[in-house]
């Protein structure tokens, strides 16, 4: 009796968080898998199989534009994140020692998610705009004679508003993986007359690309899946698979928008196993 | 960092859940009276008051979803009612796909063709109207004193406004006694400009492709109202024509987005708006000098005191009405409520209130009851404004003198070419805008 109790132990504590997860992620995932498949004729979805919706996005050159598109924002977002974490996230472990004000600075950097997205959005209006603060300065201070037009509803616009969201992402599991660094091996580094780049190059960032890795999952996954910023940084001009899907289901097309939500979930599902073949993420977790 | 115990986290957490499961789970001490709603009373009763139980749950845009005409229905009327504020498209799509949600539609007429055959909507029962024939006839019969309106295209509200019959799901030509929304307000939109920045009238919907104004004008992202206002520019500027505009074939939608395609790739375009603030935004920001704009935007922008014009266009206008259609769940006294609401609306207290953002209102002459001469005078006979016009939340919008862009109410409405449409070919059009908006 004892025994059998032991046997089942597990699988019975497992239970509840199995039943959440089938219930709260597969099924919705199946239910869209399914929907992928039905038709639609401008008003209602029809249960059916065909395989219509996956061929239109296949054959469209925009749905394929589109796709590189968010491919080439996701490649700008992830490197200046990571340009703009590395050096932070370094600072902040390797160079501030009081604790207490190591925990203050991380903290500020959680700053931009004070307040929500589109405020912070329509913030850069005021800044980035043919009347704004930067042009303003440009024109005052004679560098150009018209306002510059790219800085707002622009690619620029889109990775830079994105790169301000999300290099938090970046930062936070970089500096875990850079505290978790021994110490003592930088100082034989040291002894052993590496110098500060050679420090950094042979022992700080192996032993941080755990951090990075996870950083790039975070970063690939959320670009990939963006519209809000695309939409309103992107003044509606610019494109991404997210904005796409998100326009097809405001015209109440699901079919259509299901079959790309299950090409983007695949396509990102990729990535992420790249990033994992390549880094090995097990020792952070 | 204050370090917590594991012990200690756990302690406090199971202490916090028994506390909730012995507040929630222990029987009622105190019980609300017999015959109250909390605890009705099982035997018959009669209940001569039924109404005031009543609360009618609203889906709708954020355009008549107001928290005054709420309140004012609710002293009025004496049942509540339950509004939710949504975007066309959260609208229609809630109409369609769950019509538990709601028991009455506030729409506009352009949706019907996709919300009316998902048979959501129950047909409202005209002889339940009081004033059902004193509607403008642009909504009852399609004529208007032999307008231009009456040969507009797209989906004008007469096209879409009776049913064949109690049951059907089709759309009858002619007047019958089941209409689909009982309408109580609509517009004629058309293009808005800077004027300080344009640096002249504007007269004509082609302005919007003059390579003038490139990389200073939007349009918006709404497919099925985008199109019409594309439509109205390619054909004002002699590069398109349509055999109907508000029913284009697929050769012409393909014409119209390689056109609208070309216009972007030559950059005349500056961003393309999908909500109300953002067309503000666009205009009060200087970003954009001339775009597709909505009447009260046009306002706002007026009120933080910076100049636009809401351009009287040769071509006339392109419009949109909006009214309230009744769930198919709603009956017995929910349905006699839903009535009752629509009689009030169509009273004239709701007709004036958003008569003094610009709006017009079904049936004029009732609105007129509540208006102030002035405010009439001003809004739909085109005079200028005796003394200044206050909007219903008390903001001026115009000074003593003003005089409403493009005149009256017969020469605004009268002069509508085109309406918001759903077309035929709907599917297609949205997969060429999407093309258009990424290309």
């Amino acid at each position: 009796m004892h025994k059998a109790w032991k046997t089942v132990q597990p699988y019975l504590l497992a239970t509840p968080q199995t039943l959440i997860f089938l219930l709260f992620l597969v099924f919705p995932i199946a239910m869209i898998v399914i929907v992928s498949f039905w038709q639609f004729n401008g008003y209602a979805m029809v249960p059916a199989f065909t395989l219509d919706n996956y061929v239109s996005i296949f054959t469209s050159k925009v749905s394929v534009a589109t796709y590189v598109n968010t491919f080439k924002y996701v490649f700008l977002v992830w490197f200046f994140s990571l340009a703009l974490a590395f050096p932070v996230a370094y600072f902040l472990a390797f160079h501030i020692h009081n604790q207490r004000l190591q925990i203050i600075l991380f903290l500020v950097c959680t700053v931009p998610f004070w307040t929500s997205n589109i405020i912070r959005m329509i913030s850069w209006i005021p800044v980035l705009g043919k009347e704004g603060l930067v042009n303003q300065l440009l024109m005052g201070l004679q560098l150009t004679q018209q306002p510059v037009e790219f800085f707002l509803y622009s690619d620029f616009a889109v990775v830079l508003g994105m790169v301000h969201l999300y290099t938090f992402f970046m930062i936070a599991p970089i500096f875990n993986s850079l505290m978790r660094i021994d110490r003592r091996l930088i100082t034989a580094a040291v002894d052993m007359g590496a110098s500060g780049f050679q420090t950094l190059k042979e022992v700080i960032l192996p032993l941080s690309a755990p951090g990075i890795a996870i950083g790039s999952i975070f970063i690939v996954t959320l670009v990939m899946g963006e519209f809000v910023t695309v939409r309103l940084m992107g003044g509606g001009q610019s494109a991404s698979v997210g904005k796409l899907i998100s326009t097809q289901i405001g015209s109440l097309q699901y079919p259509l928008a299901a079959a790309n939500a299950v090409i983007l979930l695949a396509v990102t599902l990729i990535l992420v196993m790249a990033i994992l073949r390549v880094v090995d993420i097990r020792q952070e977790l | 960092m204050p370090r917590i115990s594991r012990r200690q986290l756990l302690r406090t957490g199971l202490a916090a859940g028994a506390m909730l499961t012995a507040t929630q789970c222990s029987p009622k001490t105190a019980e609300a009276p017999l015959g109250t709603p909390n605890n009705p009373s099982t035997g018959p009763q009669i209940n001569t008051n039924q109404i005031k139980d009543v609360t009618l749950r609203f889906i709708g845009t954020g355009v008549s979803q107001i928290n005054e005409i709420r309140d004012k229905a609710q002293a009025d009327l004496g049942f509540k009612l339950d509004m939710r504020a949504l975007s066309t498209e959260e609208n229609n799509q809630i109409a369609i796909t769950q019509p538990g949600q709601y028991d009455v539609f506030d729409g506009e007429y352009f949706s019907l063709p996709l919300v009316v055959p998902s048979g959501n909507l129950q047909p409202v029962d005209v002889s339940k109207i009081k004033d059902f024939d004193k509607i403008v006839s642009i909504f009852t019969t399609g004529k208007f004193e032999g307008a231009k309106v009456e040969a507009s295209q797209g989906t004008a509200p007469y096209r879409v406004m009776y049913l064949k019959d109690k049951d059907a799901k089709e759309f009858a030509t002619e007047p019958t006694d089941w209409a689909t929304l009982i309408p109580f307000q609509y517009n004629a939109d058309t293009l808005g400009y800077r004027p300080d920045l344009v640096g002249k009238k504007i007269e004509s919907w082609a302005e919007l492709f003059d390579p003038a104004f490139k990389g200073k004008t939007s349009l918006l992202d709404i497919p099925s109202i985008g199109i019409m206002d594309a439509a109205m520019v390619a054909e004002a500027s002699g590069l398109l024509t349509f055999g109907d505009k508000g029913n284009m074939t697929r050769e012409e939608i393909d014409k119209i987005t390689a056109l609208l395609i070309e216009q972007k790739k030559a950059g005349q375009f500056r961003a393309f708006w999908k909500t109300f603030d953002e067309s503000v935004n666009l205009m009060s920001s200087g970003e954009v000098v001339l775009q597709s704009m909505w009447s009260p935007a046009v306002t706002a922008v007026k009120a933080k005191g910076i100049k636009c014009v809401y351009a009287p266009l040769k071509e006339g206008y392109r419009a949109w009405g909006g009214g309230i259609g009744l769930s198919k769940n709603l009956s017995g006294i929910q349905l006699d409520a839903a009535y009752e609401y629509m009689n009030w609306l169509l009273d004239g207290w709701v007709g004036a209130f958003l008569g003094r953002q610009g709006y017009y209102s079904a049936i004029p002459d009732n609105a007129k009851k509540f208006m102030k001469p002035a405010e009439w005078d001003f809004w739909y006979e085109g005079k200028p404004a005796a003394e200044d016009m206050v909007d219903p939340f008390g903001k001026t919008l115009e000074k003593k003198g003003a005089l409403r862009d493009g005149g009256s109410f017969k020469e605004r409405m009268g002069n509508v070419v085109v309406w918001n449409s759903t077309m035929k070919e709907q599917v297609y059009l949205v997969q060429k805008w999407n093309e258009f908006i990424a290309a």
